[in-house]
Parts: structure tokens; sequence; C-alpha cells
């Protein structure tokens, strides 16, 4: 099955619709991020058994200015579980990657409840390609 | 430092589909987390078929060694090969589901395809991100920096050119951006580490802008006038002691004002230094502002 009619899409959305992507950044070459939130959001990802994308750092990666930075561009469709919305796009936009700013959504783990960014995440949000 | 800047990108993909036995939640959980804390990026594909799977992005990501893990059927990973060539591809069967042994596998693994990583704890990604949505390159921030982090593109536009110049947890030259525009992502406070930026934030900045005008337009200026005054002071009174004491509170009172690290203050360059580079970085950011008229 194509991956644009998976049985996640729900039945109103329209055929060219697909769900969005899950990135979670561990944020773990700093303290900033408090450690509860990091780990319960993790954990109910793991728990949901749906696919998702993870990175050790973004900030690291940007320094890099790893591919994969570019490549999470490219595709858009994707909530991010990270830090402020500010410096998620500015870290993309460092290492040449500029964020689309209409389909890809910023979940903060330094301010929100880990649960209701896990909800967040969960949620079938969708997306029109 | 930034290490593993040349060798290969390693993706692990924690696999769990056709061909391999499912974790549980609570062990892919704990497997999950041992990697990352690690400083592996890592695509988990959780349990569902392979025709209904979400697509990992960053597992397709080229010009990578894809290191593919999971509980493959009779412990033994299937001979697969990217048709592409575009991405070297090794499987390994866990023995363990033990977060830690499962670690330690990986480690063995990378380092017989002698692929290095960076790890967590080693070195601190700090360097300023630019708010372009608020930059308005007026290189304030180019003639400040001592360490030759900022520079111009092609076009001048102010550019963060050298990362690895700048000072772990020195926040000094968001301090100096009358637009608020530079970020430090792994600092403690707003809106450096990115928070939204408020209207009080504006006054403060616009007020600090002013404070520093009003001591002598920039650090270089304040750092020369003071340690001219101690230096004359010394001349007078030849009190090494006085002269020191003097010289520390300075640092200190701009370490308090900026949020300068001591380190930094304590190991700047030489005054002969200190003036040739401020000189050059303020050379550079007129031309840069000549150029864009």
């Amino acid at each position: 099955m194509p991956h644009d009619e998976r049985s996640t899409r729900s039945a109103d959305a329209s055929p060219n619709a697909r769900p969005l992507r899950v990135l979670y950044c561990r944020c773990a070459y700093a303290d900033v991020v408090p450690e509860d939130v990091k780990d319960r959001v993790l954990q109910r990802l793991c728990e949901s058994g749906r696919a998702f994308d993870t990175v050790a750092d973004l900030c690291e990666m940007s320094a890099r200015h790893d591919p994969a930075l570019n490549r999470i561009a490219e595709c858009g469709g994707v909530k991010i579980a990270a830090c402020y919305k500010r410096a998620v796009h500015g870290l993309f936009e460092a290492a040449g990657a500029p964020l689309s700013t209409d389909d890809v959504h910023v979940l903060n783990m330094r301010t929100d409840d880990a649960d209701t960014i896990a909800d967040n995440l969960l949620n079938d949000g969708e997306v029109d390609t | 430092m930034i290490k593993a800047t040349k060798s290969p990108r390693v993706r692990i993909v924690l696999y769990e589909g056709l061909g391999a036995d499912p974790l549980d939640g609570d062990s892919r959980y704990r497997i999950m987390r041992a990697l990352l804390e690690r400083g592996l990026t890592v695509t988990c594909t959780g349990p569902q078929p392979a025709d209904d799977m979400t697509p990992g992005t960053l597992a397709s990501v080229e010009e990578s060694v894809l290191l593919v893990i999971g509980r493959f059927e009779g412990g033994q990973p299937p001979q697969v090969e990217d048709a592409a060539g575009r991405v070297t591809l090794h499987l390994l069967h866990l023995t363990d589901t033990d977060d830690q042994a499962v670690v330690q596998q990986i480690d063995q693994t990378l380092g017989e395809l002698d692929v290095a990583v960076n790890q967590p704890g080693q070195w601190k990604p700090w360097f300023p991100v630019i708010d372009y949505s608020r930059c308005t390159n007026c290189m304030q921030c180019l003639s400040f920096c001592l360490f030759g982090v900022y520079g111009v593109d092609a076009d001048n536009k102010i550019q963060v050119q050298n990362n690895d110049n700048c000072k772990t947890d020195c926040p000094a030259c968001s301090r100096v951006c009358p637009e608020v525009a530079i970020m430090f992502p792994k600092y403690s406070q707003g809106p450096i580490n990115g928070d939204q930026i408020r209207e009080d934030d504006l006054k403060r900045e616009a007020m600090k802008v002013d404070i520093s005008s009003l001591l002598g337009g920039d650090i270089y200026a304040q750092l020369k006038q003071r340690s001219s005054a101690a230096k004359e002071r010394f001349a007078k009174e030849r009190d090494e002691k006085r002269a020191l004491s003097e010289r520390i509170r300075c640092l200190n009172k701009l370490a308090g004002q900026m949020d300068i690290p001591k380190e930094v203050l304590l190991n700047l360059p030489s005054q002969d230094e200190i003036r040739q580079r401020a000189a050059d970085a303020a050379a550079k950011g007129r031309a840069a502002l000549e150029a864009g008229d």
C-alpha cells in the first residue's frame, strides 16, 4: 500500500493527505530540557508502537550541518518535539535547511507538559500534500 | 570541539517489522533512551507491518552508514543491500534486549566499522543562532565578537561562520544585538534561548545598547578604558596588588553585566591582540555595510 493511502488517514481526509511524521529531539548534550518530560514523551511514543524518528541533539546536528536536517526540511509534514519554535527554526536555517512554516509543528518540551505533547504527537494530525 | 565532522553519518534503525520479533513497549523505550543518550540518531519502526509503516526521514538519508538492529528470526539478520548503493547497510541481531548490552553491542559494531560518533558530555554544542526574521544586518555582533565567530556571505549578509570559535556558555553577543535576534538554544533563559520576545525584553535590550554607548561604544572600549585607567593608577602608585584587584573588579562587573563566563574574560588575548581583532572585526562590518548600501 503506498504511504499516502495508509489506514491511519481519517475517512474524510483528502486523497492526497498524509499523516505528519514525528521527530523527537533528546537534547542529549545539555541539561536544559527537563529529564522527566523528555523521558515521558519518549516513553509514550515507544508504547504507542508507531514509527518515529529521533535525534540525539538538533543543536549538535546543526553545528555539523548534518544533511539529515535538509532531508527533514525537504520532506516537511513533521511534528518536532524539541524546544522553542524560534530556536528550532533557527537551527535548521543555520544548517542551510530552512523549515516550512506551513506543515511543521514544533512542540516545546522545555515549557509544556509531557502528556500534552505526547497526545499532540500521537494524534493523527494530517497535512495536505 | 566537534569531533565527528568528517566521519560518515551513522543512522540506527530499530527494526521490528517482518522477519523480526517485536519488542515490548518498555524494552523499546529503554533501548531508545540509551541509544539517544549515547548520541546516536535512531529511527524506531515500531511493530507495524512494513507496508503500513510511516517512513523514517532520517533513515533514508544518502551517503550514510545505516545500522539496522533488531531481534531477527533465527538469530540471524537477513542479507540485504541498498540497490542504489547510496547507503552502506549493516544489520545487527540483538543478542540481548538489556539497554546497556545493546549500547555495548552497537559500540563494538561501530568500532569494527571504524565509524566515530560524537558523545554527549564531551562537548556542548554552543554557538549563536541568528533569527533572520529579526536581524537587520547591523553588524554589531560581527564588530563585537572577539573570536571571529561571525562573518558575511557573498551578499554581505551576516552569518555565523566559525561555530567552533564560540566560547561555551558565553551569550555576550546576543546581549549587544539591538533586535534580540541572536539565540543560544542551550542558554537557560529567554529570550536568548529562543523563547518568545516580549515588550520588556526589547526595552531592556535597547537600554543595554544605550548603556554600552554611554560607556564608550563597545566592550573593547570599556576594556581599553578600564585597563588604561588601571595602568595610570599603577604607574602613579606602583601598586601591583591594587592594579590586580582593579582588573578583577572590572572583569567581575563585566561578567555580571553581560553574563560572560569568568573563564572567557580571564582568557582574553593580550590588549594588543584585542585591539587588532576589534579593529579587524569593525573594518569587516563597515565594509559589509558599505557594500550593502
